[in-house]
């Protein structure tokens, strides 16, 4: 468990002190020069129902944080069929011989009880070749309605347990619904649990909807929609879909908002005769700040996580390139240098790296870079991915692909920024310019 | 104004989808650029069919550029003479452009191309009052094959022809 752990670890880019030491031992040094990662087998056998009324939801759950460990392509579950124990009652102790027998270096086992419409599920992870817990164990309670949420939790934990990272099961992605053909496309704002479960539309089809984006809390959402017959930025409260635009004036358009970390700034490009620039918006005092002034393409703002700079996207040079300035505007520095275009930016959680579009040779490509522009990384390459969201723990982004021609439609995919692991997320329907929430509370 | 204009304005104080823009494509209909009913008989001169049909209601654009060709030169002279001889109307200048590019920019490329017209039209003496625009990005193609045939109708601006004289 211990090597496979560390060969995990290794593959995500951690636990980097201790290479010079590790990279003296033989099969560690291999997984890292063929960069292959042997996804970490466990086992998740159904919870155990603590009343009748839990039946339903306790094989529910499992499944659920199963989907979850295997979706990330770190794990793999072992097949149900193969286990030699099974658990029938969560404090029974563990028949760890029956697991490793099965090569199972994980176990996560489980209890779900209801009364009324509440929901407890405890849970506890076994590293099964140490034959110990792995932490504490936990519960977690909820509405009956909410138990897709409790199962995240529980994966978030299990996932943060091993791997040492912060998970992002119990978020929510944001995005645009798309149905018809590519000339008369009807697009709705959505709202879905990260893995496509529980789709809530929140605008009808009657205007043009893009890129939606989530506030800091994951209480509102920027949009900009046609509703006006312009394109116009909206600001919506989740909970009650009432909404506002944020700018009104006539002969102008505003699109691309972007709330800063304090949740109360948004930038904005606003075009005014043809010349787009960057404005920033008090959502509170409604005091409006110019922040560059150029007569190129200046769009696509995203803050930093500390909220002190902008990167954003520029055709100033003569083709669209990716830049940094200071949150208040001024001197804007240009981060991308490679070949081909550069647009959409997104400022990592985490702060070290900045996912963009880049389109080069007639291919759209989903790639990072750290802030300084170094170290470029494509991740994807399609006839036309595009429009970046991280994942709360900055280790996998969603993107929009485009499939081409009369027959073409958009789909949601998820990356992770290794590059490795590769999916389409299973929305229902057609689905463009997702925005990933910040864990929920 | 002739009856026949003011049954037009009745028309379009009803809702029309052809008078009603902006908003043809925003409020989910989709009108003029995709080449649908205009108000009016082509063979009618001062009729809105007339300017989109034999005036030429559209320029295209070079992949990334908002410089007009001398083409669309000649057919915005055309279209800001047909403006003139009919003050009763107002122009949306609807941009536009191909899917090959990001949202956010595509939307910024089709305002340059939709401010270019507008100059064009303003400088040869159509009142800026009477000439509002909005960009669609890549959001409303009108040929939907992904080459280059397909692009090039669609990295357009179009003016559509709207009721009154404007603010």
């Amino acid at each position: 468990m211990i090597a496979r752990l560390m060969t995990l670890l290794l593959a995500l880019g951690l636990a980097l002190p201790a290479l010079p030491a590790l990279a003296q031992t033989g099969p560690l040094r291999i997984v890292i020069d063929e960069g292959v990662i042997e996804p970490l087998p466990f086992a998740a056998p159904d919870f155990v129902a603590e009343s009748a009324e839990a039946q339903q939801y306790a094989r529910e759950i499992s499944r659920v944080i199963a989907s979850d460990l295997a979706g990330t392509g770190l794990f793999r579950e072992v097949p149900r069929d193969a286990f030699i124990s099974q658990i029938t009652s969560f404090d029974s102790p563990v028949q760890y011989a029956d697991w490793k027998a099965i090569n199972a270096q994980a176990l996560v086992t489980g209890a779900v009880s209801v009364s009324g419409n509440r929901l407890v599920v405890k849970f506890r992870l076994f590293d099964v070749f140490s034959e110990a817990p792995l932490g504490e164990g936990l519960q977690f309670g909820g509405t009956t309605g909410a138990w897709r949420r409790v199962a995240h939790k529980v994966a978030d934990q299990v996932y943060s347990r091993i791997t040492g990272e912060g998970g992002y099961f119990d978020s929510r992605v944001v995005y645009v619904a798309e149905t018809g053909p590519k000339d008369q496309r009807q697009k709705r704002l959505a709202i879905m649990d990260y893995d496509g479960a529980n789709i809530q539309y929140l605008t009808d089809a009657t205007s043009i909807v893009l890129a939606p984006r989530f506030s800091p809390t994951g209480d509102r959402i920027l949009y900009t929609s046609y509703e006006t017959g312009f394109p116009r930025v909206f600001l919506m409260d989740v909970g009650s879909a009432r909404r506002r635009a944020l700018e009104d004036q006539p002969g102008t358009m505003s699109f691309a908002p972007r709330f800063a970390p304090d949740g109360q700034t948004v930038v904005f490009s606003l075009t005014q005769g043809g010349n787009t620039d960057l404005y920033g918006l008090n959502l509170a005092t409604g005091a409006r700040q110019r922040l560059t002034s150029a007569p190129s393409i200046e769009t696509a703002p995203s803050f930093s996580p500390d909220g002190r700079q902008i990167v954003f996207e520029s055709d100033r040079s003569g083709t669209q390139q990716l830049y940094i300035m200071p949150a208040g505007g001024g001197e804007a520095r240009r981060i991308s240098f490679g070949a081909g275009r550069y647009g959409t930016p997104v400022w990592s959680p985490r702060g070290d790296l900045i996912a963009f579009t880049k389109q080069n040779k007639g291919r759209f490509h989903i790639g990072v870079m750290r802030t300084d522009g170094s170290e470029e990384r494509l991740l994807t390459a399609s006839f036309l991915d595009e429009g970046p969201t991280w994942s709360p723990n900055g280790r996998v982004v969603m993107f929009s692909r485009e499939t081409p021609g009369a027959a073409g439609a958009s789909a949601l995919y998820s990356v992770d920024i290794t590059g490795r692991n590769l999916r389409r997320v299973p929305v229902q329907g057609g689905a463009s310019d997702p925005a990933w929430s910040p864990l929920l509370p | 104004m002739t009856p026949f204009t003011k049954f037009l304005l009745a028309a379009c104080a009803l809702g029309v989808a052809a008078c009603t823009d902006p908003g043809q494509y925003g409020r989910g209909g989709y009108g003029a650029g995709g080449g649908d009913a205009v108000a009016g008989s082509p063979q009618d001169p001062r009729s809105p069919a007339y300017f989109q049909q034999t005036v030429g209601d559209r320029v295209l654009f070079a992949v990334d550029e908002s410089t007009l060709s001398d083409a669309s030169r000649a057919t915005l002279l055309a279209q800001a003479t047909w403006l003139m001889d009919n003050p009763e109307y107002s122009a949306i200048i609807e941009g536009h452009a191909d899917e090959q590019g990001t949202r956010e920019y595509n939307l910024a490329l089709g305002a340059r191309r939709a401010a270019s017209v507008q100059e064009f039209l303003a400088s040869r003496g159509v009142s800026p009052a009477r000439l509002r625009t909005v960009s669609y990005g890549k959001e409303r193609p009108i040929e939907i094959c992904s080459a280059e045939a397909c692009y090039a109708k669609n990295r357009r601006a179009v003016t559509v022809i709207t009721a009154g004289a404007g603010a």
